[in-house]
């Protein structure tokens, strides 16, 4: 490893180090005019009230003041609950405003100080070790030495990532805040951008975008000479900068909702919820496009581009999840599960997803036309547990916290209702497939490895067959790492693609039925 | 034949034999199978081996069926060595005492390095590659060693100078011919290679044969001698100087074996119900003329089982290959051919050679002279479509009409550069013939539908 590589590891570590122990600093303390600037009119009175006993007092940490807080506020609720006053229940998450509002300290005096020394550091360190990577180096593939490495084949640096990962995907969504400061420190951004301060999401938006960024440089690292890799990880780049991260937060500046025209239901599974739909609706001519075109992308756009070229339009070149899954992701590509029952496991999972989603949004949408009149608490609930075990346990603590352990694409493969309805459009009605080079195949194994989701290639290869499976994104990452020139991806002729009679060419013999 | 309940015996768990297992299963639910293999209990694919050691893939990805297969196929898997084997009494041995009777046996042993009684060749830290427990004494000989050296310029010992590299060991590699591989590729290909080869930091001594190898008091590699007298320090030495068909153990025992076991075209031995496939496998006479008698290579096992699962269970016919092909990757560059495409200029035949500038991706034609027809391709660095060949030579398409439709041949990754342009640019400049290839039109190209 070159100094300037080893350099760079040490500050994006320091980076990273701090980055993790910036919840920790400051002190908070709560006062009344915070409340009443923060808390909606109907509960003001009652939490002017019930948090009275903070108010002036110095906390010396987060833990300490959430603590608190969490005490008062639930000691209003369980009160109130015993007593079955349901309709004076306060339902509203109040922590994070609050912590928010009540922060002081050095983070909030210094907002860029902390930036620069944490996010911007640990950017500056990952490019000064991913920009020297094969230089001098022929083009080819670059996988020597993964299975030694720590990181990369769930050694105990893997499982520290992990965990991390884990971690932090539990705090962001359910304890945000705890994570105060660190949103504190992109408030400028935030203003700069949207002219709102920053929310944990555009904490999470913002490092989700430089993730990809950075990694994606990586990518073209390694892969340079692979044109089909270099387009394609420029292409999702482009796609979480412009649509996933700058166009929704210019949007809000404008006064129109978040909205990401790239993403589509079901995957954006609260399109058809009722607030999304009446943001859109009140929105003028720009939120009714965003509601036509979001429908558009559902009927026309799926079934069309996945026909002309595979689910890999969308997942492997446009989505955002599929984004950091090829950047950030890529080193931990050939841990995924390549075993029959895996595959079992995935088609009962990501289908039952789909059902999921659809039974929810019909619901959502009868109930919408019927003023909530039928099943409206019922829809609340399908709302919330979708949410929560949906949302974000499976896309966000198992979607990304697993990568060290189950690869990096556990929620495209296994959860992703929009994957599973391209899917479905790809296996059934497509013109792509990935192409098997006659009888050229030695088993060797690289491509069912590198294989993502999973998908056990090699089977399909050395038996002459296209391959032609729901679950392929088109990453083309079994196609870079075959050593015998097996493998294309193709759009072609529907006729022929799917043989599974295939023939080995070379044996003249017998006609050999796979 | 499939009525009555036989047993068919398999030695040797490599491709070939496991081709004939699982395609003997495939039309013949009744028959015993019982596959026996000292190296490994569960086949794997021994082309895989390299990229253990270079950390690719462990050993488990190398097995292509997952270990349920085998039980849900009614195919048993034995590990034994297999000592002695009585075709009188149709009886195998292993393990000193145990037995296992047949009524039908396949050899399908494989293959072992080529040694050629070079002083030193036993010394600790001096080995072929071929099985998996070479790739386990690799491992061991190649623990913190400085320098290495390897003996010999074909496949293997390009794969054992990459394996070496990607553990950054400096490697010496020996190659006896003028330019890599040259008794196989061309000058111009092999010459390509060559330059390759160098691009790595691998030391490449053409025209250099191994004369002794040297070692320390404790008969560990120490150095080697050249046959030019430059002694080279290294503390392991790869022997890759070709491979023989793994058969000493049979010879004696009544079984008619040359350099391999002598087979028919239907794989019949001289002795009753007993066959010989893949690499070990002899053919008395070459399956046609442009094969040799013993073909050691992956395509090849698979279609002698394939053809002997047949014979076992349906109409015996006799071993047809078709078109010849292989592939090999050398480094980062990716070898591909079809049909016949000798290394040297041969009276009947000429050939047409492009080469990119960049000296990384090459395509070589060779047809008949008097007849134009296409006999045979090479590429390196560009992957050909096998079907396109194979029907392009079996049906003999004249030279020009392989140029014109060049571009359906490509089987490069999409948004790869082209290279058919300039190969046509190349053609005319030669021959003052101008080819005309009909651009897709811009909608083909947008829906990438095949040109």
């Amino acid at each position: 490893m070159k100094k300037i590589q080893i350099l760079g590891l040490i500050i994006f570590i320091l980076g990273l180090g701090i980055f993790s122990f910036i919840p920790f600093l400051g002190t908070y303390q709560l006062e009344q005019e915070i409340v009443q600037e923060k808390v909606k009119q109907e509960h003001q009175e009652q939490l002017l009230r019930v948090l009275k006993p903070m108010y002036g007092v110095e906390y010396e940490s987060n833990f300490a003041f959430v603590s608190d807080f969490n005490q008062y506020f639930n000691e209003y609720n369980d009160e109130l609950k015993a007593n079955e006053e349901w309709d004076r229940v306060i339902w509203d998450n109040y922590a994070f405003d609050l912590t928010k509002a009540s922060s002081h300290g050095a983070v909030k005096e210094n907002p860029y100080f902390f930036l620069s020394i944490s996010i911007f550091a640990g950017v500056i360190g990952a490019l000064l070790y991913i920009l020297p990577l094969y230089r001098g180096e022929t083009e080819g593939i670059k996988n020597d030495g993964i299975y030694f490495s720590s990181m990369k084949s769930r050694g105990l640096l893997g499982i520290i990532t992990g965990t991390w990962l884990i971690a932090f995907y539990i705090i962001l969504y359910w304890f945000p805040e705890y994570l105060t400061n660190m949103v504190l420190m992109v408030d400028p951004l935030s203003i700069l951008l949207s002219g709102n301060p920053a929310s944990q999401w555009f904490l999470y938006g913002f490092i989700y975008t430089l993730a990809i960024l950075v990694m994606g440089i990586r990518m073209f690292r390694k892969y340079k000479g692979n044109a089909y890799q270099t387009i394609r990880t420029a292409s999702v780049m482009f796609f979480q900068l412009a649509f996933a991260f700058l166009i929704p937060e210019i949007l809000v500046l404008l006064n129109m909702p978040w909205h990401d025209f790239k993403n589509i239901w079901p995957l954006d599974y609260s399109f058809f919820f009722d607030y999304r739909l009446e943001g859109m609706i009140s929105s003028g001519a720009l939120g009714m496009f965003m509601l036509v075109w979001g429908i558009i992308l559902i009927v026309l756009g799926v079934p069309i581009f996945t026909y002309f070229y595979g689910k890999r339009w969308y997942c492997s070149w446009v989505c955002g999840c599929g984004g950091l899954a090829e950047t950030l992701g890529d080193p931990y590509r050939q841990l995924s599960d390549k075993s029959l029952k895996a595959w079992k496991v995935e088609r009962y999972l990501v289908h039952g997803v789909l059902v999921f989603a659809v039974v929810m949004t019909a619901v959502t949408i009868v109930n919408y036309f019927m003023q909530f009149e039928l099943l409206g608490q019922a829809t609340d609930q399908l709302h919330s547990i979708y949410g929560f075990a949906i949302g974000s346990a499976f896309a966000g603590v198992i979607g990304t916290g697993f990568y060290p352990f189950m690869g990096n694409r556990v929620w495209c493969r296994f959860g992703c209702p929009l994957a599973a309805y391209l899917g479905i459009v790809q296996r059934f009605k497509s013109r792509f497939r990935i192409t098997t080079n006659g009888g050229q195949c030695i088993s060797c194994g690289n491509c069912s490895t590198y294989c993502e989701m999973g998908i056990d290639v090699r089977w399909y290869a050395q038996r002459g067959q296209n391959i032609v499976r729901a679950s392929c994104v088109g990453c083309g990452v079994c196609s870079a790492v075959c050593p015998r020139g097996v493998l294309k991806l193709e759009n072609a002729d529907e006729e022929g693609r799917i043989n599974t009679n295939p023939i080995l060419i070379g044996n003249k013999s017998i006609t050999v039925k796979s | 034949m499939n009525d009555k309940n036989r047993k068919i015996v398999i030695i040797g768990n490599g491709i070939a034999g496991i081709t004939c297992a699982r395609n003997i299963r495939k039309n013949d639910s009744k028959t015993e199978i019982l596959v026996i293999s000292g190296e490994s209990k569960y086949f794997f694919s021994r082309t895989a081996l390299m990229y253990i050691y270079m950390g690719h893939m462990k050993y488990e990805h190398t097995k292509p069926y997952e270990d349920w297969f085998w039980e849900k196929n009614n195919i048993s898997l034995k590990k034994a060595w297999v000592e002695l084997i009585n075709f009188q009494k149709k009886e195998i041995l292993h393990d000193s005492s145990e037995k296992i009777e047949y009524d039908i046996l396949v050899l399908a042993t494989g293959s072992k390095p080529n040694k050629y009684d070079w002083p030193g060749q036993d010394f600790k830290g001096v080995q072929g590659l071929y099985s998996k427990q070479d790739l386990e004494e690799m491992e061991r000989n190649t623990q913190d060693i400085n320098h290495a050296v390897v003996v010999g310029g074909g496949l293997i010992g390009i794969e054992m100078a990459e394996m070496l590299v990607s553990r950054k060991i400096p490697v010496t590699f020996l190659v006896r011919e003028k330019n890599f591989w040259d008794n196989v590729l061309p000058q111009d290909e092999a010459k390509l290679i060559g330059k390759h080869i160098l691009e790595h930091h691998i030391d490449l001594r053409l025209e250099t044969e191994l004369k002794e190898i040297l070692a320390d008091e404790n008969g560990t590699v120490n150095s080697i001698i050249t046959n030019k007298g430059e002694k080279i320090h290294c503390q392991f030495v790869g022997l890759a100087v070709g491979v023989s068909p793994n058969v000493n153990f049979l010879r004696d025992s009544g079984l008619e074996i040359n350099r391999g076991v002598l087979v028919d075209h239907y794989f019949q031995t001289n002795q009753t119900d007993v066959y010989a496939i893949g690499d070990c496998a002899e053919f008395k006479q070459a399956p046609s003329k442009d094969r040799k008698n013993i073909e050691q290579v992956w395509y090849t096992g698979r279609m002698h089982g394939e053809t002997l699962a047949n014979n076992l269970v349906s109409s015996p016919v006799a071993y047809q290959p078709g078109v010849w092909f292989n592939s090999a990757k050398f480094l980062d560059i990716e070898y591909q051919t079809y049909g016949i495409v000798p290394n040297q200029s041969i009276d009947e035949l000429d050939s047409f050679y492009w080469e990119h500038q960049t000296g990384k991706n090459c395509i070589r034609l060779v047809y008949d002279k008097s007849s134009g027809k296409l006999v045979g391709v090479n590429s390196l660095g560009w992957r050909l479509r096998h079907e396109f060949f194979d029907l392009a030579i079996q049906e003999g398409w004249k030279l020009e009409e392989v140029l014109r439709q060049l571009p359906k041949a490509d089987f490069n990754a999409e948004f790869f550069k082209k290279h058919y342009h300039q190969v046509l640019e190349k053609y005319e400049a030669e021959t003052g013939q101008k080819i005309v290839v009909s651009k897709p039109s811009f909608l083909k190209r947008l829906i990438g539908s095949r040109s």
